[in-house]
């Protein structure tokens, strides 16, 4: 399969500079760490956060941050569809046999980035057993499929913001409103934020569905803003969603370089 | 008044070579070897060699950018190195490969900036930038960002910002690199217009030979650090017995070979009709033109001169004539 | 060739750099940032998503009942939040390693055939840059924010100036880690590893996630005074949230002159020591 072998050769060329892969593969556990410590600092200066207490919040931090970090290793390297474009070195992309999108990503599946997601996992087991519940096999189910769909959410994030570029190059730091700040805006209960900021982040783009609904369900919560607990087992369905949508953006985005040749 | 003085001039390497897992060997490598150069005020001088001759390692140790390993090297009287933001004044460097001009600024910018780093009085600055605008013909893109000049509009652009402080010295390396063939003519034409008022001594490197021909009357080649020659293009040709050729068609072929001293046969085409002689210089090419009248009906000639490529070409695979 | 526009060698005098070369060094950094406006609009638009974001935690915090959290009260930490988020587009907390890629490449000999230092450049440059991005990264969120919640006020009029005086501080604080990060690159392959610690760090104990104060008051102390993060973002912040009494404020600007000084001195010596390496082994 000529994208494993891709891959391959990714990973290969990247373990030349061990020190470097070392300082990165830290690096990326550290920025795991952060989260965590954000978390920790923000319950030492109040009881509560919209509602919900620490135990509570760290269970959503840990499943975002799974979430996050796994996308971040699958596709994160769409983020540099910007500079592929400027470059002109897309047109190299579009000219092999392969999916553009699948290149892209498998340019660098940056192995430095395993270090966040098994950190993350590490988080999520301590979450959970700290978290007041029984751990069924219903809920052992739902915390493994849960970071899975929201890898697939925060994924589609991912290609949907770095489509941007077909269209407007220099748009900078403007897809990390979305993807970093979607992280920051998963981690926490969403009964914090504004009314227009939710219906935007936690509806719109299905954020809600990456930790808040799970970890309702997980603990067999109501919701304060008064949802239906089935939505904590939605993930997958919405996940499913949000990467067609994503999909086609792409596909649209293509089309459109195709025909402007910007 | 000697401008560039080097001698023993020698700047050694240490590469690492991997020899199997972690273990690394350690190996010295000299890319110049001892070198000794001295340029006057106002000489244009060819600087040219192989690939990894050592060509920008001397270029980087006369500017400052190099502390040699060993040996004596003075620019302008100072010595480079240290004295790197003194020498900075009063040379001009124009690398072939690397911009100089602010990527993001119109070139009219670049230029207002570089005179406040220079420290250019008004006018001076003025008149140097009118007379380049003449010259390069920079009117047309003044006010256009760096990034989007075309390869040759950029390397007109920096020589006008390696002038523009009025250097004593201006070093060239591969100026005409990846140039089309017009950019590379008005290039040449400028260099030679400011080699010919004789007050910038110009040291170029270059692999374009035809660079050498227009321009330098002084050739220094280079090859393993250490310089094989050191003269004009004609001493090169009678050192290395480069050799004119001469042409002539006939309208049928010789009865007998011409014997004459010097005189080869290189090639026979046509059925003999056309021969092409290659001449050493022992006998003249009329004498060798009048012997052919008197043998044959001659219809056409043609003298072809050395070529500096092939006698090049000889030297970089030390194939020099003894 | 002769005449008045000949190209004749400046007659050789005593001539320097003046301190004209760096005002045209910082105008071209600010017209270099200024010809890019597209990127410009990105960037804020960005840094007030995020300022919405921290502000809804930072209003969770403070809703769950107290009335003021680790001496801010609410009209405080609005201020700190969106003043922060067009703060770190002034001192410019995250950039490309522009000048770790000039090493790299070998770009930075051409900064160096240059009568001036290549950090005196990059510095005049970034202070250009600071300034434009006073008008436009620093304008924007501060009014969004003010527009969409109720802002603090300075109540004393010294604020302001204190406030402008420590921002110049911050920038320079700022340009220093950031100058030092690149700089790893004479030695390094790559700086990503300095360039992720120096993100990590100047986040969490800067004061941009959340204020130091929400640490345990010894650990914020110690943070402030001995390393240069909070005079980064933290420190600018409390000044004009005007915690403290104008002594302290002072006190707080002197830690900042502080870093300054020890910082700038610290990046010459690594420049030094950068360009002896590059002098000596080649690029």
């Amino acid at each position: 399969m000529a994208y494993r072998h891709l891959l391959a050769a990714q990973v290969r060329s990247q373990a030349q500079y061990r020190a470097s892969l070392a300082v990165d593969v830290t690096g990326s556990v550290l920025f795991g760490v952060l989260d965590i410590v954000s978390v920790v600092v923000l319950f030492r200066v109040t009881p509560t956060l919209g509602g919900f207490g620490f135990a509570e919040v760290f269970l959503m931090t840990a499943l975002a941050s799974c979430a996050f970090a796994t996308a971040d290793l699958m596709v994160g390297n769409v983020e540099r569809l910007r500079q592929y474009v400027r470059s002109g070195l897309f047109d190299a992309l579009l000219v092999r046999p392969l999916s553009s999108l699948a290149q892209l990503v498998a340019m660098d599946v940056a192995t430095r980035r395993v270090g966040r997601v098994a950190f993350g996992v590490v988080m999520l087991v301590l979450a959970a057993a700290n978290a007041p519940m029984e751990l069924t096999l219903a809920r052992l189910a739902l915390l493994t499929v849960t970071p899975i769909a929201g890898a697939l959410i925060f994924g589609a994030v991912f290609v949907a913001t770095a489509t941007v570029a077909f269209w407007w190059i220099e748009s900078g730091e403007i897809a990390n409103g979305l993807t970093y700040g979607g992280l920051n805006f998963t981690q926490y209960p969403i009964t914090i934020y504004g009314a227009l900021f939710r219906r935007l982040f936690a509806y719109a783009v299905g954020f809600a569905f990456v930790a808040y609904y799970p970890t309702l369900a997980l603990l067999d919560r109501p919701d304060p803003l008064g949802a239906p607990t089935f939505l904590g087992y939605a993930a997958p369905a919405v996940a499913v969603m949000a990467a067609v949508a994503a999909g086609l953006l792409w596909q649209t985005g293509v089309r459109h370089y195709r025909s402007t040749g910007s | 008044m000697t401008v560039i003085e080097a001698s023993g001039l020698r700047k050694e390497f240490t590469v690492r070579v991997k020899s199997g897992w972690l273990r690394r060997r350690t190996r010295i490598v000299a890319a110049v070897d001892g070198i000794a150069l001295s340029v006057e005020r106002g000489e244009m001088v060819g600087y040219i060699g192989p690939n990894g001759a050592g060509k920008s390692t001397t270029l980087k140790m006369l500017t400052g950018v190099l502390y040699p390993s060993a040996g004596q090297v003075r620019v302008c009287g100072l010595e480079p190195v240290p004295q790197r933001t003194r020498l900075a004044l009063r040379i001009g460097v124009v690398f072939g490969q690397r911009s100089q001009l602010w990527w993001d600024l119109p070139l009219r910018d670049s230029f207002a900036l570089l005179r406040h780093v220079y420290a250019v009085p008004a006018t001076e600055h003025a008149g140097r930038l009118a007379h380049c605008r003449r010259l390069l013909d920079l009117d047309a893109f003044l006010d256009v960002p760096v990034r989007q000049l075309s390869l040759g509009q950029r390397m007109r652009g920096e020589l006008t910002a390696a002038l523009l402080h009025g250097p004593e010295v201006l070093f060239l390396d591969e100026p005409t690199i990846g140039l089309d063939l017009v950019s590379k003519q008005a290039v040449r034409a400028f260099l030679a217009a400011l080699g010919a008022a004789g007050d910038t001594t110009i040291l170029l490197t270059t692999h374009d030979l035809a660079d050498i021909e227009r321009l330098c009357r002084r050739l220094v080649v280079i090859d393993q650090g250490r310089i094989v020659h050191d003269g004009s293009l004609d001493e090169l040709h009678a050192r290395y017995g480069s050799r004119r050729r001469l042409v002539v068609d006939l309208d049928e072929p010789l009865a007998a070979p011409l014997a004459l001293p010097g005189v080869t046969v290189e090639s026979t085409q046509a059925n003999g009709r056309r021969i092409t002689y290659a001449l050493d210089g022992t006998t003249a090419a009329g004498d060798l033109v009048s012997r052919l009248v008197e043998a044959a009906a001659l219809r056409d000639i043609s003298v072809l001169e050395p070529d500096i490529e092939d006698v090049v070409a000889r030297l970089y695979t030390r194939q020099a004539a003894p | 060739m002769r005449g008045d526009d000949s190209l004749a060698p400046h007659a050789t005098g005593s001539r320097a750099p003046s301190y004209r070369a760096y005002l045209a060094l910082a105008a071209a950094g600010f017209q270099r940032y200024a010809t890019y406006r597209q990127a410009t609009v990105a960037a804020v638009v960005t840094n007030s998503v995020f300022g919405f974001l921290r502000f809804a935690v930072m209003l969770a915090v403070i809703d769950a009942g107290t009335r003021t959290v680790a001496g801010y009260d609410n009209r405080q930490l609005a201020t700190f939040v969106w003043a922060g988020q067009g703060l770190i587009g002034v001192v410019l907390l995250w950039a490309l390693p522009e000048f770790a890629e000039r090493i790299r490449t070998g770009d930075v000999i051409t900064d160096l055939l240059r009568p001036i230092d290549p950090m005196s450049q990059l510095l005049a440059a970034d202070l250009g840059r600071a300034g434009y991005a006073v008008l436009t990264r620093f304008v924007v969120p501060v009014v969004v924010g003010a527009l969409v919640f109720d802002l603090y006020a300075p109540r004393r009029q010294v604020t302001y100036a204190l406030f402008a005086c420590s921002t110049l501080l911050a920038t320079l604080v700022c340009f220093s880690c950031r100058y030092l990060v690149n700089a790893a690159a004479y030695w390094l392959l790559d700086v990503r590893g300095p360039q992720t610690a120096w993100t990590l760090t100047s986040g969490i104990f800067g004061g941009l996630y959340f204020p130091v104060w929400f640490f345990p008051d010894a650990m914020a102390i110690g943070l402030i005074v001995a390393t240069p993060f909070p005079s980064v973002i933290q420190i600018p912040l409390d000044i004009l949230v005007e915690r403290g009494s104008p002594a302290v404020q002072l006190g707080l600007l002197g830690v900042q002159a502080g870093w300054v000084v020890t910082l700038l001195a610290l990046c010459r010596w690594v420049q030094r020591r950068g360009e002896r390496k590059l002098v000596i082994q080649g690029g």
